[in-house]
C-alpha cells in the first residue's frame, strides 16, 4: 500500500475576482522511501498541492472542493482536526523556500527547534534539547552547542534553512514535503542542501516530496517526477524516462527552454504566449494555446492523463492517438 | 583592435560600519568592491557572476555612480566618472542605463508604461513634447509590448512583461552601455528564455555594450561574450565564456561549475561534485591573502600570504591563484 495516495484534488480559491482553479483534479501516490519531484513554474499549482495535503490552504478564499488524501489509511483533507494534528509536523513535516520569514524571528533556534518534540513525544525539555543539540550537529551546523541559543537573524541563509530541516526531521517523520527548499540560496549553498537532504533521505528512510521548478535539480535527487501546468498533472514517469523520452509537448518544450541545453550563441527556445488565466474556465488542453501541434479536438477535450509505458503517464491527446 | 567604451582601474568602493548612537565611531569598514579591474568592449556583453555578497552589485551601482567610489578610476569613453562632478555624472547617466532583478519593485506602480517610458524623454530633453508619443510607441515595439497596453499600470502585467517595460526604459535615451543586474533570476524558465534572447537580439542590433550580472551561470554562459567571477569584492577569474565554464581554473570556478545542477539524470548522479564547506567569509573581516583559502581544497600557508593578483594565464585568460600551476 501506498503511503500516500492522492485523489481528485481540487482545490479552489474564491476571489472578487472570480474562481480561481488552482489545483484542478490531480491525483498522485507515494511509496515508502520514494522521491518525488513535483515541477512547474510559477502559479501550475504544485506548491497549492503540498499546502492542501498539509492542511495549509486559508480558507476562506480557499476551498478544497473534492478529493482526498490518504496518509497511511488516514484522509488528510477530510479527518477530524485532532487526527491531523497527530500527524502534521510529526509523520508528515515541511519546509519552506524562505527560511526567515519561516522562522520566529522572536524565538530562540532552540525554542523552534524542540517544539515539535514537546508537542508530540511529550519528553522532559531536556531530553528535547539534547534530542535538538544532535540534530542540529546531523546538518551540519559547527559549534552547535553555542549556536542552538542564537536568534535566526543571527544565522546565513544556508544554515537557517539547514535549522529548518533540523526542525522538520526532529520527529523522524516518514514523509517530508519540501517546498523549493533552496530556490532562494545560491548554487555552491544549494549543493550542500540538496545533498543534506539526500543523506537525511538515506538515514531515516522517509519519503520525499520536492517542488521546484528547476530540471536540474530535479534530476539528481529525485526517483520518480510530475510536471504540472495550470493545475493538472500534464506527465508523470521515473526521472530517465522523462528526461530522455519525455511525451507531452509542454515538458519537451520546458526541457528545450533551459539555457543549458542549448548552444551557445543561438536563440533560446521559447515557449509562445503565456500561461492561461486560471479565473476562467479551461474546456480542452490547458496548454492548447501555446502548443506547436495543437489541432482544433485539443481546444474542446480535457485530456486524460494516460499511461504510454510502464509507469509513464502523460496528458496529451495527439501523443495518445501516436500522431506525434 | 580593442575598443573599450568603459574601463574600470581597479575600483574600489567601501562602506564604514558606524557604532555608538550619539557618539560616533568607526568600527569597521566592509570593502563590497575592492580593486577591480576590468574593460568592457564596444558591442560585448560581460558576465559578471558570484555568490550573494560577493559585490557584483555593488560593483553595478559603482559604475553608475549610484554609491560613492572609494579609490580607482570608472571611465566611460575617456570620461572619468568617478572624479566628475555631479552636473558631469548626470550627462554622462544618459549613455549607461541600468535594469534591475525586480520588475514589481523597479517600476513605479502609480505610473501608467506611456509615463513611465516618457519621463526620461522629457527630462534629459530627447526629442520635443510633439514626438514623445511616436518615440514611447516605437520603443514598446522594440520590445515586443502592444503599445495599446500603453494607458496600463505595471500591475497588470506579468513578470515578464515587466522586465519588458524595464528594460524599454533603459533604452529610452539610447544608451551605449546597459548595466541588467539579474535581469532574469524573478522570471520562470519559459520567460527567462524569452527575455534572454531579447537582450541578446538588442545588443546585436542597436551595438550595446551589456554587463550582464547574474547568479545562474549556464544563463551568463549563454549570453556573454567573457565572464568575470567575482568573490568578496575581487575578480578571481576572467576569460571567455564558453572557455570559463568548461574549462575552469580558479579552484572557486571549479566549485561554482561543479555544483550547477544538470538537467540529466545520469550525469548528475555519476559525476563528483566539489561541494565548498561553510558560507562566504564576511567582508568586514576578510581572511588574509587569498580571500577563498579557509574554503579551498587547495589552499597551502603560501595561500595566507598576500592577496594574489590577477594573472594572465592563457591567451585572453586571467586566473587569481598562486598555486595555479600545481593544481
Amino acid at each position: 500500500m501506498p503511503l500516500l495516495t492522492v485523489n481528485d484534488l481540487r482545490t479552489y480559491f474564491h476571489t472578487r475576482s472570480g474562481v480561481y482553479r488552482a489545483v484542478d483534479g490531480v491525483s498522485f501516490t507515494l511509496e515508502r522511501g520514494e522521491t518525488l519531484g513535483i515541477v512547474g513554474e510559477s502559479g501550475s499549482g504544485k506548491s497549492v498541492t503540498c499546502y492542501s495535503i498539509m492542511g495549509l490552504v486559508p480558507q476562506p478564499p480557499g476551498r478544497i472542493e473534492s478529493g482526498t488524501a490518504i496518509f497511511d489509511g488516514v484522509d488528510l483533507l477530510h479527518c477530524t482536526p485532532r487526527e491531523a494534528r497527530a500527524i502534521r509536523g510529526k509523520r508528515v513535516a515541511m519546509i519552506f523556500q524562505d527560511s526567515m520569514t519561516s522562522l520566529n524571528p522572536y524565538l530562540r533556534i532552540s525554542e523552534q527547534l524542540i517544539e515539535p518534540l514537546l508537542i508530540h513525544e511529550k519528553i522532559p525539555r531536556a531530553a528535547a534539547l539534547k534530542a535538538g543539540l544532535a540534530m542540529l550537529e546531523a546538518v551540519g551546523i559547527n559549534d552547535a552547542a553555542r549556536r542552538i541559543h542564537y536568534y535566526p537573524h543571527e544565522f546565513s541563509g544556508g544554515m537557517r534553512q539547514r535549522v529548518m530541516i533540523a526542525m522538520a526531521l526532529i520527529t523522524k517523520p516518514e514523509l517530508l514535503i519540501a517546498d523549493e527548499p533552496t530556490t532562494a540560496l545560491d548554487v555552491t549553498v544549494q549543493a550542500q542542501i540538496l545533498e543534506l537532504i539526500r543523506t537525511m533521505q538515506r538515514d531515516l528512510g522517509m519519503a520525499v516530496i520536492l517542488v521546484t521548478h528547476d530540471l536540474g535539480v530535479v534530476s539528481g535527487l529525485c526517483d520518480r517526477v510530475q510536471v504540472m501546468y495550470a493545475g493538472r498533472i500534464v506527465e508523470t514517469a521515473d526521472t530517465r524516462a522523462l528526461f530522455y523520452a519525455p511525451k507531452h509537448p509542454y515538458t519537451r518544450a520546458l526541457q528545450r527552454s533551459i539555457p543549458s541545453t542549448q548552444a551557445k550563441g543561438t536563440e533560446l527556445f521559447t515557449i509562445p504566449g503565456m500561461p492561461p488565466d486560471l479565473a476562467k474556465p479551461i474546456a480542452g488542453c490547458a496548454f492548447a494555446p501555446r502548443c506547436s501541434f495543437t489541432v482544433d479536438h485539443c481546444r474542446d477535450t480535457n485530456p486524460p492523463l494516460t499511461e504510454c509505458g510502464p509507469g509513464h503517464f502523460q496528458a496529451c491527446l495527439r501523443v495518445q492517438a501516436g500522431e506525434i | 583592435m580593442p575598443d573599450p567604451i568603459l574601463e574600470l582601474r581597479d575600483v574600489k568602493t567601501h562602506f564604514p560600519i558606524q557604532r555608538g548612537f550619539f557618539i560616533k565611531r568607526q568600527a569597521g569598514v566592509v570593502k563590497a568592491v575592492d580593486g577591480v579591474t576590468l574593460s568592457l568592449q564596444r558591442g560585448e556583453v560581460l558576465g559578471l557572476v558570484g555568490e550573494s555578497g560577493c559585490g557584483k552589485s555593488t560593483l553595478a551601482r559603482t559604475i553608475m555612480q549610484l554609491v560613492p567610489t572609494t579609490g580607482g578610476t570608472v571611465v566611460l569613453e575617456g570620461k572619468n566618472l568617478a572624479s566628475g562632478s555631479a552636473a558631469e555624472v548626470r550627462r554622462t547617466r544618459r549613455d549607461m542605463q541600468m535594469v534591475f532583478q525586480d520588475p514589481y519593485a523597479s517600476l513605479n506602480p502609480r505610473m501608467t508604461v506611456f509615463a513611465t517610458l516618457a519621463e526620461p524623454l522629457i527630462v534629459h530633453r530627447v526629442c520635443p513634447r510633439a514626438e514623445v508619443t511616436a518615440r514611447v510607441i516605437r520603443l514598446m515595439e522594440t520590445v515586443g509590448l502592444a503599445p495599446r497596453f500603453m494607458q496600463k499600470y505595471p500591475h497588470e502585467f506579468s513578470g515578464g512583461q515587466r522586465q519588458r517595460i524595464a528594460i524599454a526604459r533603459a533604452l529610452a535615451l539610447e544608451p551605449k552601455v546597459i548595466i541588467a543586474d539579474e535581469p532574469v533570476s524573478a522570471l520562470d524558465v519559459s520567460i527567462q528564455a524569452q527575455i534572454l534572447n531579447l537582450l541578446a537580439e538588442l545588443g546585436r542590433r542597436m551595438n550595446l555594450s551589456l554587463v550582464f550580472i547574474a547568479h545562474d551561470l549556464s544563463v551568463v554562459k549563454h549570453i556573454s561574450d567573457r565572464i568575470a567571477v567575482m568573490y568578496l569584492g575581487r575578480i578571481v577569474e576572467l576569460g571567455p565564456a564558453a572557455d570559463v565554464i568548461e574549462r575552469p581554473r580558479h579552484p572557486y570556478t571549479r566549485a561554482l561549475v561543479s555544483a550547477i545542477p544538470t538537467p540529466n539524470p545520469d550525469v548528475e548522479r555519476t559525476r563528483q561534485r566539489i561541494v565548498l564547506a561553510g558560507d562566504p567569509p564576511s567582508p568586514i573581516d576578510p581572511p588574509a591573502g587569498c580571500a577563498f583559502h579557509p574554503r579551498c581544497p587547495h589552499a597551502r600557508e603560501i595561500c595566507q600570504a598576500a592577496v594574489p593578483p590577477l594573472m594572465p594565464d592563457s591567451p585572453a585568460r586571467e586566473v587569481a591563484c598562486v598555486r595555479l600551476a600545481e593544481i
